[in-house]
């Protein structure tokens, strides 16, 4: 396939790259404008939040990232490719070998196990079906999922669910996980689990992470959080030296 | 503030001496509320003088005890709620509110800063946060206080963004300049 050449020689210092994006919907009078002047680097090995109120744009942001949608104007690029210039076949490539999605909806295969869910997008690339289980297997692992593999989803509590979803989004080993409100069916401490395995992703194998959400709580992982308004980003925050602000507990005297 | 309470209600464990209280009033409140001895043993003072304990002085140190009085009177703290609903007098609500006086552009700039230096608060909590099975559960609990209070916070702002968003003014605006 052609695409495995272009999957080849590329700029890997930046993970996902927007440059004064503009998108909007309609022309004219009905003109709605999602993103505005939107420009953001994730490096590899970086979780960025991106929060801010319903219909600022967010998910907009995350459609072009994972070249579910092309932008009216400016670029956008992963891993040093330019995904607005992509066939449809690389999009695909793309989105099988270097984009992993979480989604707040559980998307697993209801008719497929645990393990077939987290094979299936390595079976899409055309990985044999003895390495499929292999990778899946030790994929699940590392979210904490080792037994009853061959459940089907309905058998696992939301959280589990998620945590295949987690796994089905890494297998790859993805450049860049995009996450939309990965939590949102979740109680507190099991999105603050699933958040947690998200977060761990970046330090282990230099994934980097986009997620989407509305909870600071969740955003407060990220090593950036990025706000948007109206389809601009307002603001960010990243701690300028990281976890010195708090005494380790217990050592007040 | 309910330091009393609190020693009263380790009392109720078992007898103590006065910096075993100490002690395990801080560990007890996950190691962020310190008090010094000297607090202790006025706080205890007080105690006996109203007959809520008993101090055994025929040891080396004095050892402290509830007495039925104290009893009661921790039984009285535990059941009382905190009912009095404090008046919204914070100071970033007064920020904000004075803030729309000047207009929704000014408003949703003072929201947008508030919100972020809200946001670095927490991501350094959680980063100075220790995690896993082995934190003590008064630990896990106090960072989760601080957590939940921030977010309550960062809450308020979005509704706040949101209802200024929604009265519908037309420079809903960018802080990084832009329309105008």
């Amino acid at each position: 396939m052609t695409d495995i050449r272009v999957v080849r020689d590329r700029d890997r210092s930046t993970a996902l790259e927007l440059i004064d994006v503009v998108k909007h919907y309609g022309t004219g009078a009905t003109e709605v404008r999602a993103l505005t002047d939107v420009s953001l680097t994730v490096a590899p090995g970086e979780m960025v939040a991106v929060m801010g109120p319903s219909g600022c744009g967010k998910s907009t942001l995350l459609h072009l990232a994972g070249g579910l949608e092309d932008p009216s104007a400016g670029m956008v690029s992963v891993a040093g490719l330019d995904v607005p210039g992509m066939s449809g076949g690389e999009r695909a490539s793309l989105r099988r070998t270097d984009v992993g999605y979480v989604f707040q909806r559980l998307n697993l295969v209801v008719s497929l196990t645990a393990l077939e869910n987290v094979m299936l997008p390595l079976e899409l690339e055309g990985v044999g079906r003895r390495e499929a289980r292999a990778r899946a297997g030790d994929a699940l692992a590392s979210v904490g999922l080792v037994e009853q593999l061959d459940r089907f989803p309905d058998d696992f509590s939301g959280g589990q669910q998620q945590r295949i979803a987690v796994a089905r989004a890494v297998v790859g080993k993805r450049r860049l996980i995009l996450a939309d409100e990965p939590t949102g069916a979740l109680d507190t401490i099991t999105g603050d689990q699933v958040i947690e395995l998200i977060a761990g992703l970046p330090g282990r194998d230099g994934t980097a992470v986009v997620l989407v959400t509305h909870e600071p709580r969740y955003a407060s992982w990220a090593d950036r959080v990025i706000f948007l308004r109206d389809g601009r980003i307002v603001d960010e925050s990243a701690p300028a030296d990281p976890g010195a602000i708090r005494e380790p507990v217990g050592a007040q005297r | 503030m309910a330091v009393r309470e609190g020693l009263l209600a380790l009392l109720e464990e078992a007898p103590r001496y006065g910096y075993q209280l100490k002690t395990a009033f801080e560990s007890a409140t996950g190691g962020v509320w310190a008090l010094n001895v000297g607090q202790v043993y006025t706080t205890l003072d007080r105690l006996h003088r109203d007959g809520l304990v008993d101090v055994d002085a025929s040891g080396e140190q004095k050892r402290y005890s509830l007495t039925p009085g104290g009893r009661e009177a921790l039984g009285e703290w535990w059941r009382a709620a905190p009912v009095d609903d404090p008046p919204p007098r914070d100071e970033l609500q007064l920020k904000v509110l004075l803030a729309i006086d000047h207009g929704p552009d000014h408003a949703l700039a003072v929201i947008t800063r508030q919100r972020t230096a809200l946001t670095r608060l927490l991501q350094q909590h959680r980063r100075g946060q220790r995690r896993g099975d082995g934190v003590p559960l008064a630990e896990a609990l106090v960072a989760d206080a601080l957590a939940v209070r921030a977010e309550a916070d960062l809450r308020w702002l979005d509704l706040c963004e949101s209802r200024i968003l929604r009265t519908g003014h037309p420079a809903s605006a960018p802080t990084n300049g832009g329309t105008t």
